[in-house]
């Protein structure tokens, strides 16, 4: 396997696209990403997209959005429900790796506002166990109010234990002109926001909406001049049991474990050397586990990195979220890994403004789908 | 629509019958065919007494289709007697009332409707608190 890097990215805004088509935002983001790398030319597209088929009415989604981009080589989509960026993310690489091609454009993409807010809830529960989760009614707000009871139960922790991780997203936010929610929240609204499916409020948990972001993956030997190249050093994918009920451990994610494990022996690297961390805050239950998984927090002690500030920004802990995270960037699933990853190669470039994680040189992304089923770490360098 | 589907997991749905593994004893519920404590082939029948305690809980408001008409509901994550953890629906209880630990019994109750005012009906495991028999 020979080394890669990404030599440019592209997004538009997470937001309510009423005037744009699920193919006109991912065309965006890739002539974005184009604009960005001083070039044109790739040769393949890999599209990460959960719900196209669902609520788009439209499936071979690689067609159409090569053809919208007007390109006639390989392209396909790749689906692993809200995992569907990272994903895409690990094939592009891949193939780019392997020396199969020499260059990959990958998009992720996702457009949510065309579909009723029921068929969106039904829509993402699909990520779910069909016969043994969704026939019981449980939505995947549901799911993962399941996961954080019972944490809260055998972890002695309090809802408002929670609240530093939505904080932080939403401070984060506040300097992403792309973010969904651009604005910082107090304790006070994350107190007293809605409950959705307790112990889960309004608060601890994302929004969706529309999105695309995209990253040109070329071998790191072609741009070794670039300073602006950076390098992907590690990358780990797992799968665990679909359903929550299945696994042995239903407060551990086991496939972040797994892949986190992958991508950090991949890399030569450990927690501590990695500068900051963009994980996949869906719900606020969702960074404690993540966290924990990947080694910065003892098993049921997530909370506390939160409520000590570790996941701040300048803390000099394990900074979190800092664009945002799903909380508060957005979560168009299946474009969301490949947010995380544009994100993180912001970060490393320098170019995050109020924002920056400063001298950051190692950082890391891990993209979720369902509950825990698939996940997927990238760690990402720059020289 | 889905007739099949259900046909097809009325076993599961009606009597809760999973499976127990020949090579450890494992009880597994759903039926998986793969045993996850040993990794060996298990498809012996084995029917569970449907006895359980509330491992977790949440109520729904935001339903997925389909369920729009019974919110609010309370979903569980039931520990069986036998050991697995199901995912279920509670029912004649309501979510104050509902604590980690309590015990639960399986009843059958419909689940929903599928598809419009003439589609099947579909029926399946719930649980309940458990009846406690007056001496
Ligand atoms: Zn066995």
């Amino acid at each position: 396997m020979r080394k890669i890097a990404i030599i440019g990215i592209g997004q538009t805004k997470v937001h309510e696209h009423w005037n744009l088509s699920i193919r006109e935002l991912a065309g965006k983001a890739i002539f974005a990403a184009q604009k960005d790398a001083g070039r044109k030319n790739f040769d393949a597209l890999f599209v990460g997209n959960m719900l196209s088929g669902l609520i788009d009415q439209q499936n071979n989604l690689g067609a159409v959005i090569a053809d919208w981009v007007g390109f006639k080589g390989e392209a396909v989509k790749i689906e692993t429900a809200c995992s569907s960026g990272a994903s895409a993310f690990r094939a592009g690489m891949m193939a780019v790796a392997s020396g199969e091609i020499d260059s990959a454009m990958v998009v992720g993409v996702e457009k949510m506002t065309d579909a009723a807010p029921n068929d969106i809830t039904s829509a993402l529960a699909t990520a779910a166990d069909s016969d043994w989760e969704l026939e019981q009614g449980v939505s995947f707000v549901g799911l993962n109010a399941l996961i954080m009871r019972r944490y809260m139960h055998e972890y002695g922790w309090q809802h408002e234990d929670f609240a530093p991780f939505s904080l932080n997203s939403h401070a984060n936010a506040a300097h992403n002109p792309h973010a969904r929610l651009p604005f910082a929240i107090s304790e006070k609204q994350y107190k007293n926001s809605a409950m959705i499916a307790a112990p889960i409020n309004l608060m601890d948990a994302s929004p969706t909406g529309d999105g695309a972001a995209s990253a040109l993956i070329v071998p790191l030997e072609s741009v070794h001049n670039n300073k602006r190249a950076v390098e992907i050093v590690g990358s780990g994918a797992a799968t665990d049991t679909l359903s929550v009920h299945s696994r042995k451990m239903p407060l551990f994610l086991q496939a972040a474990y797994l892949s986190a494990k992958y991508a950090y022996a991949q890399a030569g690297n450990a927690p501590e050397d990695i500068d900051f961390f963009e994980l996949h805050d869906a719900f606020s239950i969702m960074a404690a586990l993540s966290l924990e998984a990947c080694g910065f927090a003892e098993k049921g002690q997530g909370p506390r990195l939160g409520l000590s500030g570790a996941i701040k920004l300048k803390h000099g802990g394990i900074p979190i979220c800092t664009r945002g995270g799903l909380k508060a960037r957005g979560h168009p699933v299946g474009a969301t890994g490949m947010y995380q990853i544009i994100e993180s190669v912001q970060q490393l470039r320098g170019e995050c403004g109020e924002a920056q994680v400063q001298g950051a040189k190692i950082g890391m992304a891990q993209n979720i789908g369902g509950s825990g089923a698939s996940i997927i770490t990238h760690i990402l360098k720059i020289s | 629509m889905e007739i099949p589907r259900h046909w097809r997991l009325k076993k599961q749905r009606y009597g809760l019958i999973g499976e127990v593994c020949p090579h450890c004893d494992s009880k597994i519920f759903p039926p998986r065919d793969i045993c996850p404590d040993c990794g060996k082939e298990a498809k012996d029948e084995f029917a569970f007494s449907g006895a359980g305690e509330v491992y977790s809980y949440t109520t729904i408001y935001n339903a997925p289709s389909g369920f729009e008409h019974t919110i609010p509901y309370t979903v569980a994550l039931v520990q069986l007697e036998e050991g697995p953890l199901i995912t279920a629906q509670l029912t004649d209880v309501d979510e104050e009332h509902v604590s980690i630990g309590m015990p639960v019994e399986m009843v059958t109750r419909k689940l929903r409707e599928d598809g419009d005012e003439r589609g099947m009906l579909v029926y399946g495991y719930k649980f309940r608190p458990k009846l406690v028999v007056a001496a």
